[in-house]
């Protein structure tokens, strides 16, 4: 499913690298927490998983695909099968909440009516379905949060992508966000969680794998 | 609060490539390729006048008491002729009526009318009767209006190469006004490449709108070029005879023109830009 061999990523040439020997695999339908002080590379390790850059040296397979050595033409079509929740949401301002969340359909090529009918069953289950006309400008950090997941999810990935998705959440948000996201994995989708939170991984016991100055300390 | 951007527009291009500069700043390219074609047009009128008319006739004079008849029928069979005449007293009269008066009592020398298939075989018509019919007199008026025809044909070139001018400063618009709308919508664009959109996808959007406003600018460009080119057609008509046709054809061709400038310009400078993503 994600296999990473040796894998660096430096950002500048002469800079001490993001990641730098990174080894692991994740199987399918996996549920990992990936956690880390500030700094300690795990948005690197996600904007590599999510294809956001390639890495400096060694091998990365995700979904099948070797990363390293794909054309450049070939990674839309994958990353169309990557779901990515965003720290900062990154949702659309000019567009509604209905259209963020259809957009990754949208990017697929989905029949207007079907894509309309997804969307809208997406954002009922994050418990959005009364504001799906609104901008996003209009939604508390909370509720961005939770249109972030619906966009993220309502392609049904194959590798769900989460950094931070709690941060803007209180208590029971942030639990009932974990929940869509295991169910998520229950359906099949392999999901990597970045997290600062040690209540969350103490209540929904996953795998996790810990980095330390761009270095994996442990995984298990 | 601001009515949500409709779906075919995910970029928010409404917004970011919008205004009136970009419109008018073509419509201002296509009044004055409008003129240029306009220009090249009415110069090719005048050349082709030129050349096919006054330019392409001579007039003979013969010795005294040569029969023009047979001469002309020599002078016809010279290449480069396309008719030679014998001009009888009548017509010699009638010619030099404006300047003379009655001229039916002169001695009026045998003439005869040649008109040449093109003006540059004047020279070697004349050559040609100088030797058939020794001690004739060509008469070469065709010399400066070639000169004049000259004129017009490199008023025309001058034309085209405005009109060539004008499409790269166009071109060098559009690929700006993509530029701003790519720094407008940067995070916007940055999202959907990393959602999967293809480059083809994100740069079709930005073409689509920049063709769109092209060829809104270029319709009232064109529009406004009209009663310029009508006034133009009115002064030349002393000129042309029947006046300027308007090059109708090429004057809407300008529209699409534009429209396909645009279309290509914008795509090829998202997909510049998008090859700086991963």
């Amino acid at each position: 499913m994600v296999r990473l061999e040796d894998i660096t990523l430096s950002y500048r040439r002469g800079e001490n690298p993001a990641l730098a020997g990174l080894s692991f695999a994740l199987e399918a339908g996996s549920f990992t927490w990936l956690m880390g002080a500030s700094g300690a590379g795990k948005s690197s390790l996600l904007k590599l998983l999510q294809l956001s850059v390639r890495p400096t040296a060694g091998r990365l397979t995700v979904l099948g695909t070797a990363v390293h050595t794909a054309r450049r033409r070939a990674l839309p079509g994958l990353r169309r099968r990557i779901g990515i929740v965003f720290q900062d949401f990154r949702l659309l301002p000019h567009l509604s909440v209905l259209e963020n969340v259809a957009l990754p359909l949208r990017i697929a090529g989905r029949r207007e009516v079907q894509l309309r009918a997804d969307a809208e069953e997406m954002l009922r289950w994050v418990g959005l379905g009364h504001r799906m006309e609104d901008r996003p400008e209009a939604l508390s950090g909370g509720e961005q949060q939770r249109v972030a997941l619906a966009r993220a999810v309502v392609a049904r990935p194959a590798l769900l992508l989460a950094d931070e998705p709690t941060s803007h959440l209180d208590e029971p948000q942030a639990r009932r966000v974990v929940s869509l996201l295991q169910e998520m994995q229950r359906l099949g989708t392999t999901v990597v969680v970045a997290t600062h939170s040690p209540n969350l991984i103490q209540d929904f016991p996953a795998p996790i794998l810990q980095l330390h100055q761009g270095r994996l300390l442990s995984h298990g | 609060m601001a009515k949500p951007a409709r779906v075919r527009d995910p970029l928010g291009l409404r917004r970011a490539v919008s205004g009136w500069l970009l419109p008018a700043l073509v419509a201002a390219m296509a009044l004055l390729a409008a003129i240029a074609l306009g220009g090249a047009e009415a110069a090719e009128a005048l050349a082709r006048r030129w050349e096919g008319g006054a330019a392409a006739a001579m007039l003979v004079q013969l010795q005294p008491g040569l029969d023009p008849v047979p001469a002309a029928e020599q002078v016809a069979t010279l290449p480069g002729v396309a008719e030679a005449i014998a001009m009888d007293r009548e017509r010699l009269s009638a010619l030099l009526h404006p300047w003379l008066g009655d001229a039916s009592g002169l001695p009026l020398p045998p003439m005869i009318e040649v008109r040449l298939t093109h003006v540059r075989e004047a020279d070697i018509v004349a050559q040609g009767i100088a030797e058939m019919l020794p001690g004739a007199q060509v008469e070469q008026h065709g010399v400066w209006v070639a000169r004049l025809s000259a004129l017009a044909r490199s008023l025309q070139a001058m034309a085209w190469m405005t009109l060539a001018l004008v499409g790269g400063l166009a071109t060098a618009i559009l690929a700006v006004a993509t530029r701003a709308g790519i720094a407008a919508r940067r995070d916007t664009i940055t999202i959907l490449h990393e959602l999967g959109a293809t480059d083809g996808t994100i740069a079709r959007h930005f073409a689509k709108r920049v063709a769109w406003l092209a060829a809104c600018g270029a319709s009232i460009g064109v529009a406004e070029a009209l009663p310029l080119l009508f006034a133009l057609g009115r002064m030349a008509s002393p000129l042309l005879g029947d006046g300027l046709e308007m090059p109708w054809l090429a004057l809407l061709a300008l529209i699409p023109a534009a429209a396909l400038i645009a279309w290509f310009t914008a795509l090829s400078a998202v997909r510049m830009w998008l090859k700086r993503l991963p």
